[in-house]
């Protein structure tokens, strides 16, 4: 089973190799899912008599994750609708980008949506399934933003990323705590073990869970995304947004449903939101006229409906979710494909623009009419069942049978009437003169289609075998024990073939007065200025200027300023942490003092004040260099020849290179005020005594070295070398050395390529200079470099 | 001489700071240079002063006769010292060729000048 996952991540490494082929890429490419669809359907037996395949590898030991697949009813509809779907997806995206250039790089993306949509309803694990269903967001804003040279496809693209990713964070933030509120992070046995929702934590665990789902299956009021979403090709909508990533989110509610579902909130919330959006897409989409988008504003109707079922939980209203889920990938998918033919063969989406397309495509026509036929509900086709589930669940409940059935009716007459549309008014009629002249549409491109909507033919004509094979584990698994599941097409004359009927015919008339019905519509409509979309785009406007705010403040740019905080910083937190934990025993380092010492530091003293104040620069300079050498002095009075050594040598070398340069400078400014000099030395004279201090206490401290008698032991002995300083260097530390010589080459690169760097104006001017010092610069470094050695 | 030379770091950090804090990128260069002087003398003071001979073996020895100056401060402030003259070496010629670019010595005057010159 892990293979089975995978898979696809191997094969989209190797999508752009295999893309090369040719024409016959989509055939190739839809073996893949081929292959998927006739693993899963092996498992055909097991699942109808209720058992369980579980597969478990380890992933991260340390964090008690494991990659763990459950394959269970519920699991395998989805992983079969994944694998079937996806074969006629990539038969068609073959045809369809036929002339794409960057086609293997689509393979790509997609191959890796499939995978991770199987590993996200196969995952057994919390954490695993959230690392797919982040994947899933992942590759969708890769395939939205396919055309990335459109400014529309990117923008959408990032719309439905920080969307969906806002709610993937809220939804890991909801499983970490369902992990710990149910002792255990599979899922297999949370359900099991049950009492999460008597959990203190369970109010918040719920509402993060359900901002994840309704985020990811586009509910009120975080749909916008996926109208915008529709800039994809048509393979991507009709695979990731109308049949299976969309529903990520429903599938997600369905499998927690037993462990979270059955209170009070759960029978609150989902309807309700559920309801909402069921009312807003349908309301929305019947005011599009691109085919695109009326699909897309009623796929969110149907995710709505389908997360008002799951809100019931009852054996009932979970059959009625899952034929609704299967009639509508079936059925959405099919249109969504179909729109795609649509436009690829005359250039438009809109619906007013097109007609007659029946003479030219037949094979098409009967796909959109059977697709339509099973969105409209009528019988024998598959969605004519779901809606009659559906009336059947809202009038067997208790106090608000009314309301939510009134609801359902008036939902499926809109739908009714955007089924009627989308196949009218492209098909019928007399043809329409389009942007490009559609020509027989290929193999490739019609079978998907077809397949798709013969498929809600069948679904509907074998009702029974569907309902046992297919339906009734799924339910079981939902409600986690075993539902018997007997679907009829004719249940003799009752209310829901009445509503069915009336449905229907209002669905008609709504079709027929669909003006009417606009220019109420737009009357009422405030959504453009009021609606979710304009929040969005208000708070990413929000979070910009915030992150420009804090830059100017955090990221001024004035150097000295950095300085002064850090300095501010440092001796607060150094200083309170002395005054308040540090010990002062009173105790000093040792007093005594040779005059040679006491005369060199004085004159350290002096030469270091004098740089202050010094007016000139080449005084500043000097005395800059007197403070080198007197340190040089430091050394060879406390045995470090070696360093006496280096130090006179490159203090020469500064002195020259700093009379060199600095001649160029403009001599000292004091551009300060006499307030902030002061807050400056009192700032530094802190610094400086704070390190006094430090020094003090710490020279107290005494402890005998361990690497210093390893040196001085193994200096002769291993490394042959009498000067142990220098056997450190070259030695046991060599490849420090190295290290630096490199850094050093760097900076001398560094120095020459700023030496030769000219305005062109002034490039005569400085020529000779540059390369003088240039020279220099260089020279010094090569002879510091040995000096080292 | 291990006072004297605590408040002799102490003292060139806080010249170095200051002189980094003006507005004159001149006297910043000079701040850069008294600060690794401090750095220098602030680990050669704290990994222990000796008046001792330097750490040598002599011809014949395998070890050095004790007392011995530590090495391994030694070591480092080799490389410090050499590092830190690359480090001014570079920040020298770079103040320079900004202040040809731009023509001002005031930092306060170099800020959003990216992608202008």
């Amino acid at each position: 089973m892990l293979i089975a996952v995978l898979s696809g991540f191997g094969f989209s490494l190797a999508a752009i190799w295999i893309a090369r082929i040719g024409r016959l890429r989509g055939w190739l490419f839809a073996l893949l899912p081929l292959i998927l669809t006739l693993y899963f359907l092996s498992f055909t037996p097991a699942i109808i008599a209720g058992e369980v395949i579980t597969a478990s590898y380890t992933w991260v030991p340390s964090l008690d994750v494991q990659l763990a697949f459950n394959l269970d009813g519920l699991s395998w509809l989805f992983a079969l609708l994944v694998s079937s779907i996806g074969t006629f997806i990539f038969i068609y995206a073959g045809a369809y980008m036929a002339d794409e250039p960057l086609v293997g790089r689509f393979y790509a993306y997609i191959l890796i949506f499939m995978a991770s949509m199987l590993g996200l309803v196969l995952a057994d694990n919390l954490i695993t399934l959230f690392i797919f269903w982040e994947l899933t967001s992942f590759s969708s804003y890769l395939l939205i933003g396919f055309n990335h040279k459109d400014d529309a496809a990117r923008k959408a693209a990032l719309q439905a990323l920080l969307i969906t990713s806002g709610g993937g964070l809220a939804l890991m933030a909801g499983l970490i705590l369902l992990g710990l509120a149910g002792n255990s992070f599979e899922i297999s046995t949370l359900v099991a073990g049950g009492g999460v929702a008597e959990h203190p934590l369970y109010v918040p665990i719920l509402l993060l869970i359900l901002t994840g789902a309704f985020t990811k299956s586009a509910q009120v009021p975080f749909h916008f995304w996926l109208p915008g979403a529709m800039t994809a090709p048509s393979p991507v909508s009709a695979y990731l947004h109308s049949a299976t990533m969309v529903k990520a989110g429903i599938y997600l509610l369905a499998r927690l449903t037993p462990v979270l579902g059955g209170t009070d909130l759960w029978h609150l919330l989902l309807p309700a939101v559920g309801g909402l959006t069921m009312l807003v897409g349908a309301y929305l989409s019947l005011r599009q006229v691109d085919l695109k988008r009326i699909l897309a504003y009623s796929t969110i109707s149907s995710l709505g409906s389908l997360v008002f079922l799951l809100g019931l939980d009852t054996p009932l209203a979970a059959q009625a979710a899952i034929v609704y889920l299967v009639a509508h990938s079936m059925y959405k998918g099919a249109l969504f494909l179909i729109a795609g033919i649509i436009e690829h063969e005359t250039g438009t989406r809109d619906v007013t623009a097109l007609g007659g397309l029946a003479r030219i495509m037949p094979a098409v026509t009967l796909a959109a009419g059977f697709a339509s036929l099973s969105m409209a509900g009528i019988p024998p086709f598959f969605g004519f069942v779901s809606k009659e589930l559906l009336y059947e669940t809202t009038l067997g409940l208790q106090d608000t049978a009314v309301l939510f059935t009134t609801l359902a009716v008036i939902v499926n007459m809109i739908m009714v009437a955007a089924a009627v549309l989308v196949f009218v008014r492209p098909f019928t009629g007399a043809i329409v003169e389009t942007p490009q002249t559609p020509h027989a549409v290929p193999l490739g491109l019609w079978l998907g289609p077809l397949a798709l909507g013969t498929g809600g033919l069948a679904a509907g004509l074998l009702l029974s075998q569907v309902g046992s094979t297919f339906i009734a584990p799924a339910v079981s698994a939902i409600l986690a024990e075993p539902i018997e599941v007997n679907l009829a097409l004719w249940h003799g004359i009752n209310p829901m073939l009445i509503l069915s009927i009336v449905t229907v015919l209002g669905g008609l008339v709504v079709y027929r007065y669909r003006h009417v019905y606009e220019r109420i519509s737009s009357r009422l409509d405030t959504s453009e200025r009021w609606g979710p979309a304009q929040w969005y785009e208000r708070g990413l406007d929000a979070v910009l200027m915030l992150g420009q705010l804090q830059t100017r403040i955090l990221q001024h740019g004035y150097l000295r300023v950095y300085l002064l905080t850090i300095n501010l910083v440092v001796i607060s937190l150094v200083g309170i942490t002395l005054v308040t934990r540090y010990d002062f025993a009173g105790q000093l380092p040792s007093t005594d003092l040779h005059f040679h010492e006491a005369v060199t530091a004085v004159i350290i003293a002096v030469a270091m004040i004098y740089v202050l104040f010094a007016r000139s620069r080449l005084a500043a300079v000097v005395a800059l260099g007197v403070v080198g050498y007197g340190i040089a002095l430091i050394f060879v009075f406390f045995g470090a020849p070696d360093l006496a050594m280096t130090q006179f040598a490159i203090e020469t070398l500064t002195v020259i290179l700093m009379v060199l340069i600095l001649y160029r400078l403009p001599s000292f400014a004091n551009f300060s005020s006499r307030g902030q000099r002061t807050r400056d030395a009192v700032v530094a004279l802190s610094v400086g005594a704070l390190i006094t201090t430090l020094v003090l206490i710490s020279t107290t401290i005494v402890q005998p070295s361990l690497l210093t008698p390893f040196f001085a032991e193994n200096s002769v002995t291993e490394a042959q070398g009498r000067n142990i300083v220098n056997v450190i260097i070259v030695d046991f530390r060599g490849l420090d050395t190295m290290g630096e010589i490199t850094v050093l080459s760097i900076a001398a690169l560094g120095v020459y390529t700023l030496l030769r760097l000219r305005t062109p104006s002034q490039r005569k001017v400085d020529l000779t200079a540059a390369v003088e010092t240039g020279e220099i610069a260089e020279k010094g470094k090569s002879e510091e470099a040995e000096g080292v050695q | 001489m291990v006072i004297v030379l605590a408040f002799l770091t102490g003292g060139l950090y806080a010249c170095g700071l200051y002189m980094m804090m003006r507005r004159s990128i001149v006297k910043l260069i000079m701040g850069l240079a008294l600060l690794s002087y401090a750095t220098n003398l602030l680990i050669f003071t704290v990994g222990g002063l000796t008046r001792a001979a330097p750490p040598l073996v002599p011809e014949g020895e395998t070890v050095p006769p004790v007392p011995f100056a530590d090495p391994v401060p030694q070591a480092l402030i080799l490389t410090a010292i050499v590092i830190g003259f690359g480090v001014l070496a570079f920040a020298v010629v770079l103040i320079e060729q900004t202040h040809r670019s731009v023509g001002t010595d005031d930092s306060n005057n170099l800020r959003g000048i990216e992608g202008e010159s």
